[in-house]
């Protein structure tokens, strides 16, 4: 389980926790999320643009 | 991380907020009934019903004609802070009783047999103009990440219906602005009155569609409490079946009216927001990022203050999350030739608005008419007339 970053605003997924709410139930990779859905803080960036968060940074 | 294109000021920790206490001034207006009713009883003037409108169109312009623009930017150092400083919110928080309150009183004048029918459509129309700017308030609280700031947003929505802005407005809106496939971006040559009706069905629909598509994720029904259109509208069902069963069914008119009249101002300044602006397409055919290069802004005070800086527009889109008093300035940004609320008034005479900004959207594009969003019906002409030639297949 990894998680990710939103470029634009820094809205976190974590496949761990997933995005119940969007849909994306927890466990859910980010593979497996349409890449075309947007991020559910600024809208701005779309999942295909999120970045890995590397373990140990914040 | 930012994607400011101008530096900020140098490092200077004593920056202050030279708009601080004029934020205060947002809270202004859902107390313009009120005011109008005070002044109807002063002078006996009942012109002063109006009071919304005759602020909002007549007395915000001059003010933007009077008072100088402020094109200050906080630096970006100061940012964090000025974020994290609650004043500024509770300001925003502050509207919704205000608006509320004024509702219900308004509710009850409008039920009182001793005022005309004028009288009441101008309670109405400043109710409207109360509505309607009330919008733009639910629009700062409905970007936030906070979920009680989205749910005020809903609450802030109620009196005019549009419920369904705030998903449409941060996830269709935002993804798809200065594109043909946005209903809520305006096109050159597209005049005030024909983009009413594409916009406000193209939003319903886009809202419905969202909402559709992510209870289907949620393997729940579309028309489930969870489905925020649908818990969104309740509120405003809850509102106007309260001061109907309060106040009479005679209200009802009245209602709709300063609902159309809410939604009306909200729609026109879509309309002016991102007027003839176009996002190209990259070589992968996804559209370029929104840049500040999309959208109209205005540094006018005035409408600054009482909009909570919408009009600092390029900066919202390119950081939608990012606070009222913390929006920047950009100049690579087109600008507006006067504030918002003047813009609203030359907008509703499509020949004059088309004579002031189409010019400047070709300027915008260095006179090249195939970079704007054109109103399919008007491309031919505006191509023949701007010498362009169709480069490819678009």
């Amino acid at each position: 389980m990894a998680k990710y970053r939103c470029p634009g605003c820094g809205y976190v997924y974590d496949e761990a926790l997933g995005a119940p709410r969007e849909g994306w139930p927890a466990g859910t990779v980010l593979n497996a999320i349409d890449p075309e859905w947007t991020c559910p803080d600024c809208a701005v960036r779309e999942a295909q643009d999120f970045v890995p968060v590397e373990e140990g940074a914040r | 991380m930012s994607t400011a294109t101008i530096p900020s000021p140098t490092a200077n920790l004593a920056w202050r907020d030279g708009k601080r206490y004029l934020w205060l001034l947002g809270a202004l207006i859902p107390c313009l009934p009120l005011l109008g009713w005070g002044l109807v009883s002063a002078t006996g003037w009942s012109v002063f019903w109006f009071s919304g409108p005759l602020f909002l169109f007549v007395v915000v312009p001059l003010a933007d004609f009077i008072v100088p623009s402020d094109p200050n930017n906080p630096p970006e150092e100061m940012v964090p802070s000025l974020e994290a400083d609650r004043y500024y919110r509770w300001l925003t928080y502050a509207y919704l009783p205000l608006q509320i309150g004024v509702f219900v009183w308004g509710a009850w004048m409008l039920s009182r047999g001793s005022l005309s029918v004028v009288d009441k459509i101008g309670i109405a129309s400043s109710l409207g103009v109360v509505g309607g700017v009330a919008i733009n308030t639910a629009h700062e609280l409905g970007h936030k990440k906070e979920e009680h700031e989205r749910w005020y947003a809903r609450v802030a929505l109620a009196q005019t219906w549009y419920g369904h802005f705030f998903i449409e407005h941060n996830r269709g809106h935002h993804v798809r602005v200065a594109t043909p496939e946005d209903p809520a971006s305006s096109r050159l040559g597209e005049s005030l009155w024909a983009f009413l009706p594409r916009s406000v069905l193209g939003s319903l629909r886009s809202a419905w569609h969202l909402e559709r598509e992510r209870m289907a994720r949620c393997e729940k029904r579309t028309f489930s409490p969870a489905n925020d259109v649908l818990n969104a509208w309740s509120m405003s069902l809850v509102l106007w079946v309260g001061v109907t069963v309060a106040f009479g069914p005679g209200i009802l008119p009245y209602l709709v009216l300063q609902a159309v009249l809410g939604f009306w101002l909200l729609e026109v300044v879509n309309y002016l927001e991102h007027y003839g602006m176009l996002r190209q397409r990259t070589a992968s055919g996804r559209y370029e990022r929104v840049e500040p290069r999309h959208s109209w802004n205005s540094n006018n005070i005035g409408t600054n203050v009482l909009l909570y800086h919408l009009q600092r527009h390029s900066d919202h889109h390119a950081n939608p999350t990012r606070r009222y008093q913390a929006l920047r300035d950009f100049e690579t940004a087109p600008v507006l030739p006067t504030g918002y609320a003047g813009m609203i008034v030359l907008a509703t005479v499509p020949p004059l608005w088309r004579r002031v900004m189409d010019r400047r959207v070709l300027a915008h594009y260095n006179g090249d008419v195939t970079l704007a969003n054109i109103a399919p019906g008007k491309r031919a002409k505006l191509m023949r007339r701007h010498g362009a030639v169709e480069h490819a297949a678009a």
